[in-house]
């Protein structure tokens, strides 16, 4: 099992304001499929910064990127946009829930743009995901009345619907109490080892690093390990 | 492209926000009423005023205008012909203002496919006697049937009726003011001397009033036989002929071609009666540019508002790009959200509008110049609905384009990492 999801070639990325700064230099790695990966540092080595290039968003930087295999550089913002969806599961420090919808309609949104299941295959999907994660009775709750932890698995059922190959987090649990840390730590772990799922997760929580199989730590801007 | 749920995350957007939402869509129902209520008013008004003059004055006026004879004899001479010659105080000649061969020239009318109808006249100016005085008049020699149909004679009447001209003989139908002068009633006598200065009794059978008070004080009307009667003519006898055609805008033209065809003078309705044309264009404008400044006012509304939305959900934007929407997507959904606004605030607004146009049109409004009006104008014309729809339409869609580019433009690195 050597595919290899993602992989970095020589990105490197700067910033401008107020005067120049490189912030990401030398970045090579790559993560193979089914491996859990953490990404540590101290705050403002560049590790945030690296995930949003990873994740697609920052288009903003020099050097290549590949997804299963394909390369991101010069797509359009509308394929990158459908590569996250189809691709990628995002999992941020803060859950990002509409508070318009439902739980369920939350996770089944980026499903239903994906539209490659119908509305009501989408819907069985997002309970499945739910009752996964042990969160299915909030199904029908709005958004914004279910507690922080449970926001965070609900993120993380979104993050699943579309059955990403890779699911990126940003300090996932950085906004967690200890208990609701320790939950989400496990589902991750589950993930991995119960469904082959690759995750790459930044954290600067050591303790949740160690317990992935693998750490990459940088520093100022590069990887020292 | 998966509509539905660009619809659905719109609705829920608006739906979220519904007092702001109303806000907005009160201010585009505000606008497409005041619009619509304004126009139909406008056009109502602008169509009664036409009307007051329009309606009575033919498309185009057949007669014989008294004037100098064009043909001099001089220019005919085989000396003279190819000179230019000045020839000064020329006296207008012996041109009657009869109209030759009058049948015929109604035959060919009748005949006429551009003609919708016409009406003959005799134009006959005496004066009516009223004791010692003299009061100056015109007597207008008419056939009542046709004068009504196409010329609205029988609106005017406000005492006695239309068909009593052909009823009883030698009778005559007087403007207010000139009944009120003469001390005429119904019934009555009235005592007048042609131009040739024969005298001739006409008994009063009605009273019309146009509205214009120097008209109603010298004129009259008695039907064709009548004036004939008493200018002591043939029944081929007509000094005018008014024609109605199906289409006004042929009249110049048309006008044109006759007076060459019938060597008659020609008079349309668009050289004698050019200002209202003016008029009523300048009061139509007006309407449109108050309509549409109503809207861009309800635009700037819904663009605050939008504006104000895509800033509180700046978060769910973002996470909508990261999950896969593109900028186009979320541009779509803010679009919506702004056309759904214009949309169901616009067809309110039409239908506020028909209500208030229709509550406009029963209040009452009497005056004197006009008899025929009893409420207050209005025209309902299908188009301003149609131009009030699409106004509302383009404002909101305009009005949602610029806060909905914005929000496509959001980097959702920018708002994660904020956090």
């Amino acid at each position: 099992m050597s595919d290899k999801i993602l992989e970095a070639i020589n990105i490197y990325k700067e910033f401008h304001d107020p005067v120049t700064v490189a912030v990401l230099q030398d970045i090579n790695f790559s993560i193979n499929k089914s491996e859990f990966v953490a990404v540590t540092g101290k705050s403002g080595c560049g590790k945030s910064t690296l995930l949003y290039i990873l994740s697609t968003m920052d288009t903003d930087y020099k050097g290549e990127l590949f997804i299963d295999n394909e390369p991101m550089k010069n797509k359009k913002e509308a394929q990158l946009a459908a590569i996250r969806n189809q691709k990628i599961g995002f999992v941020f420090q803060f859950h990002y829930l509409l508070n318009e919808f439902t739980v369920l309609q939350n996770v089944m949104l980026p499903g239903l743009k994906l539209n490659k299941y119908s509305a009501k295959e989408v819907e069985h999907r997002a309970m499945e995901k739910l009752t996964m994660l042990g969160i299915e009775k909030l199904a029908l709750k709005n958004a914004n009345r279910v507690s922080g932890g449970e926001k965070q698995r609900v993120a993380i059922a979104r993050a699943l619907i579309n059955d990403p190959v890779i699911i990126m987090g940003d300090e996932p649990t950085g906004n967690l109490d200890k208990k609701n840390s320790e939950i989400v730590f496990d589902i991750f772990k589950r993930l991995a080892e119960e469904f082959k799922q690759t995750l790459l997760i930044v954290t600067h929580d050591e303790g949740f690093a160690k317990k992935t199989n693998r750490i990459i730590e940088m520093e100022d801007g590069r990887i020292i390990n | 492209m998966n509509y539905k749920l660009l619809i659905n995350i719109a609705k829920s957007l608006l739906l979220a926000r519904w007092k702001q939402t109303l806000v907005a869509a009160i201010g585009v129902t505000f606008s497409i009423s005041m619009f619509i209520t304004l126009l139909s008013f406008m056009t109502g008004l602008n169509d009664l005023l036409d009307g007051l003059i329009l309606n009575r004055t033919p498309h185009i006026r057949l007669y014989n205008e008294i004037k100098p004879n064009k043909d001099q004899p001089v220019n005919s001479t085989a000396e003279y012909k190819d000179h230019y010659n000045f020839i000064r105080s020329l006296k207008s000649g012996g041109t009657r203002q009869e109209i030759y061969n009058s049948a015929a020239v109604l035959q060919a009318l009748k005949n006429d496919q551009r003609v919708l109808g016409y009406a003959p006249k005799i134009f006959a100016p005496v004066f009516f006697n009223d004791g010692s005085i003299n009061i100056a008049g015109v007597i207008n020699g008419i056939e009542v049937d046709a004068e009504s149909s196409y010329f609205h004679f029988k609106d005017y009447i406000i005492e006695g009726t239309a068909a009593d001209l052909n009823k009883v003989s030698n009778s005559i139908i007087l403007g207010k003011g000139l009944a009120a002068n003469l001390l005429a009633d119904i019934g009555d006598i009235v005592q007048i001397t042609t131009s040739q200065g024969e005298q001739f009794p006409l008994k009063v059978v009605g009273i019309f009033q146009t509205g214009i008070q120097d008209f109603d004080k010298a004129q009259s009307y008695a039907s064709i036989v009548s004036v004939q009667k008493v200018l002591g003519k043939t029944s081929t006898y007509i000094t005018d002929i008014q024609v109605k055609l199906k289409d006004v805008k042929t009249a110049p033209a048309l006008a044109l071609a006759y007076a060459d065809l019938f060597h008659l003078d020609a008079l349309d309705i668009k050289t004698a009666n050019s200002q209202f044309e003016t008029g009523s264009f300048i009061r139509t404008l007006i309407s449109y540019a108050v309509g549409i400044t109503l809207l861009i006012v309800a635009g700037f509304g819904i663009y605050n508002i939008l504006n104000m939305m895509i800033f509180e959900k700046m978060d769910s934007i973002a996470i909508l790009k990261a999950t896969g929407f593109s900028g186009k997507d979320v541009k779509r959904i803010f679009l919506l959200i702004a056309l759904s606004i214009g949309f169901f605030g616009g067809m309110i607004g039409l239908l506020a509008g028909l209500g208030l146009s229709a509550v406009i049109d029963q209040i009452p409004f009497t005056t004197a110049s006009l008899p025929t009006v009893k409420t207050y104008p209005i025209h309902y014309n299908p188009l301003f609905y149609v131009i009030g729809a699409a106004f509302s339409l383009i404002t909101t869609y305009l009005a949602g384009w610029f806060p909905s580019r914005k929000a496509s433009k959001i980097d959702p690195v920018i708002i994660i990492r904020g956090k």
